[in-house]
């Protein structure tokens, strides 16, 4: 069978899985379609929270991100874990607590204010947009590499698909879909990282291989890929980072804007009671680090094994590396993974000196430019996109080819999990906030569900013209959803909660006030609405205000709208009393039913 | 009804204190061990590398589960005493 049958068999049987799924778990009532009857158990939650969170981003660049940033990008990896405990610490079993559908009927409903609301809806809105933009283009690169079909065309089976599962489905749908888009993921990015563990440390488990002794050298793993970066002009793989302020501060915008982010919270409004949600935290995070645990492995092993196929002489025990890399491999002699991928143009070769060999170094390091001059070299030779570790890992470790097609299947899974999720919430943000409680408070609940499928199927078709037309700004879009989820609903969220004192005044100020100044940070370095050109200030460090990076400002938008927010509160009256027993009420799990509408 | 009250703030109050102390460890490892405290940890060797970068890629996450189980436990220990479980 060939390798496109084979991944037609993966795919198309992943989603013949997702669509059975969700005509038997059909939603019948808008608890069913909002919150899945509030029923789901807190481990199964756990998954479909996994899934949701873990889109493909996680799933195929997150391991090209820590291969080449090493220790620098470790951000990441604590960012979108840590980000779980403010999650079930400080908002999570409260929010189950107060019992709605919605991250707006909250924030609506504790600041007595429908302009509150509002705000909220429109941070929820551009936070969940901007993120679903990389998702359909993800699923359409995903498409167009194991289906041979055009990214267009990617794209709308993606859109279909999502369109028959969530829009039938609702959250009841949705929940039970990503729990078999979790597995299919996990399996797909487990097994290829437990092949590549075996033949380099003979170490099944991935997460123990990576400290483990490297089989050819002897030495141990990181110190071999170090010592090998280093001979290369790179850089140390575990080099410290000089600027800590940034990294600290990135890593809390990552985790305070993953604990606000809407489409992870409404999952815990789904569970039968507070404690529940409590566990649901801790399982989501377990079934999240089974990948964030693997990632890293796969990032060094996979970036040992690129730099030792170049320079094969390198990989044993080496006393003089010099003369270990004097001949790398002849491109004639490159294997077989390595001409499919340059086929599709993410492995590219130049022979800037002639020799018919490939020269894979930094060339960027001035240190390192007389060294390689010295060794005839006249410039790296060998571009490699970061993105192609993951899904070509199977084929550098000479992996059969149903393995291809599983890690297919996984990382559209991924990508059609996140979607969902997004768009959902998306919908009973525009269904429920805005028509029911804002535009027409009569509405049916027959009513409320058709407004509700009707803004999924609108939002499904904005997200893929979106996908089809990217903005351009896709890299930075990820930035923007974080820091407005980090700077405007986790502050108003977490007050809402801890502080009886902050009132309407108070929420509505500090939430504008984070979102506008992180806004303006970001436009400043990064163009207005990220048209290039526009922006007013070079995006380089000397430019930052105190030094802060652009990605970094949502953990200062946060400080901002806290300060403002309990400025104002603390200028204007005190919130009425029945908002203070409501904020009373939420912090006692006594008493929660389940999710109710009103 | 005032013996409610104080109830509810003594539970209130104590589940505040556990997550301040949760937050402290949670930092710790993350920002402190991992990022800022790394310099002053790196004498430990771990699997080739120093123990601030295991903290980074590997065990702030072991500890980010940890503080979640632990606390989701002590606070079904705390509904129970207090009264104020479902």
């Amino acid at each position: 069978m060939s390798q496109f049958a084979i991944n037609l068999l993966f795919v198309g049987g992943s989603f013949a899985l997702y669509i059975g799924i969700a005509i038997w778990s059909r939603a019948g009532s808008t608890k069913d379609f909002y919150v899945a009857g509030g029923g789901v158990h807190p481990v199964t939650n756990g998954m479909a929270t996994a899934a949701d969170w873990m889109s493909a981003a996680s799933f195929i660049s997150m391991a090209g991100l820590l291969a080449t940033g090493g220790y620098a990008n470790s951000s990441f990896l604590m960012g979108w874990t840590g980000g779980y405990v403010i999650l079930a610490m400080l908002l999570a079993p409260y929010l189950r607590k107060f019992g709605k559908f919605t991250v707006p009927d909250f924030i609506g409903d504790r600041f007595y204010s429908s302009t509150a609301r509002l705000v909220a809806v429109v941070c929820l809105v551009v936070a969940s947009v901007t993120y679903v933009i990389g998702q359909m283009t993800g699923a359409g690169v995903a498409f167009s590499r194991f289906l041979e079909v055009s990214n267009t065309w990617g794209i709308w089976i993606a859109a279909t698909i999502v369109f028959l599962y969530a829009v039938f489905g609702g959250m009841k749908g949705i929940t039970y879909t990503q729990v078999a888009q979790y597995v299919v993921l996990i399996i797909a990015y487990t097994i290829p990282a437990v092949f590549i563990a075996l033949q380099l440390t003979g170490n099944p488990i991935p997460m123990f291989g990576m400290f483990s002794t490297h089989n050819e050298s002897g030495v141990p793993l990181l110190a071999k890929l170090s010592e090998v970066l280093v001979e290369l002009g790179f850089q140390d793989y575990a080099a410290d980072v000089d600027d800590k302020l940034n990294m600290v501060l990135f890593t809390l915008s990552l985790m305070i804007g993953t604990a606000g982010l809407p489409h992870v919270i409404i999952r815990f409004f789904t569970v039968p009671k507070v404690a529940d949600a409590r566990w649901s935290a801790g399982w989501a995070l377990v079934f999240i680090a089974l990948l964030y645990l693997t990632a890293p492995a796969v990032a060094s092993m996979a970036r040992l094994n690129l730099l030792t196929t170049v320079y094969p002489e390198a990989a044993g025990q080496v006393v003089n590396y010099e003369e270990a890399m004097a001949e790398p491999i002849l491109y004639e002699e490159r294997p077989e993974w390595f001409r499919t991928w340059e086929e599709t143009g993410l492995i590219t070769f130049n022979d800037l000196n002639d020799d018919g060999r490939i020269q894979f170094y930094n060339d960027a390091n001035p240190a390192f430019a007389d060294e390689a001059a010295d060794r005839g070299w006249e410039g790296n030779e060998l571009e490699v996109n970061n993105d192609i570790l993951v899904l070509a890992n199977p084929e550098i470790a000479n992996l059969p080819g149903w393995v291809i097609g599983l890690v297919a299947a996984g990382g559209i899974a991924a990508a059609l999990s996140t979607a969902a999720g997004l768009l959902l919430a998306i919908s009973s943000a525009i269904s429920h906030d805005l028509i029911k409680k804002t535009i027409n408070p009569n509405i049916s609940e027959k009513g409320e569900m058709l407004a509700a499928r009707i803004s999924m199927g609108g939002a499904i078709l904005l997200a893929t013209y979106l996908g089809l037309n990217p903005p351009g700004f896709a890299a930075q879009t990820v930035a923007l959803a974080f820091g407005i989820a980090a700077a405007s609903l986790f502050p108003a969220l977490m007050m809402g909660i801890f502080s009886k004192r902050v009132n309407g005044k108070g929420a509505v100020a500090g939430m504008l006030a984070g979102l506008i100044t992180t806004l303006l940070y970001l436009f400043t370095y990064l163009g207005w609405f990220f048209i290039s050109g526009t922006n007013m200030l070079p995006n380089t460090p000397d430019n930052w205000i105190a030094g802060i990076s652009p990605l970094s400002f949502g953990a200062i938008g946060a400080i901002i709208n806290f300060a403002v927010a309990f400025g104002v509160s603390y200028a204007t009256e005190e919130p009425p009393q029945e908002i203070q027993d409501l904020v009373e009420s939420v912090r006692y799990p006594k008493g929660a039913g389940g999710a109710v509408d009103h | 009804m005032a013996d409610d009250k104080s109830n509810a703030a003594a539970y209130w109050k104590a589940n505040v204190r556990l997550i301040t102390g949760c937050l402290i460890v949670w930092a710790l490892v993350s920002y402190g061990f991992a990022i800022l405290l790394r310099p002053m940890i790196a004498w430990i060797p771990i699997g080739g590398t120093d123990l601030g970068f295991w903290f980074a890629q590997q065990g702030s996450m072991f500890t980010f589960i940890g503080l979640i189980f632990f606390y989701a436990w002590k606070m079904n220990k705390l509904d129970e005493k207090f009264g104020l479980g479902e």
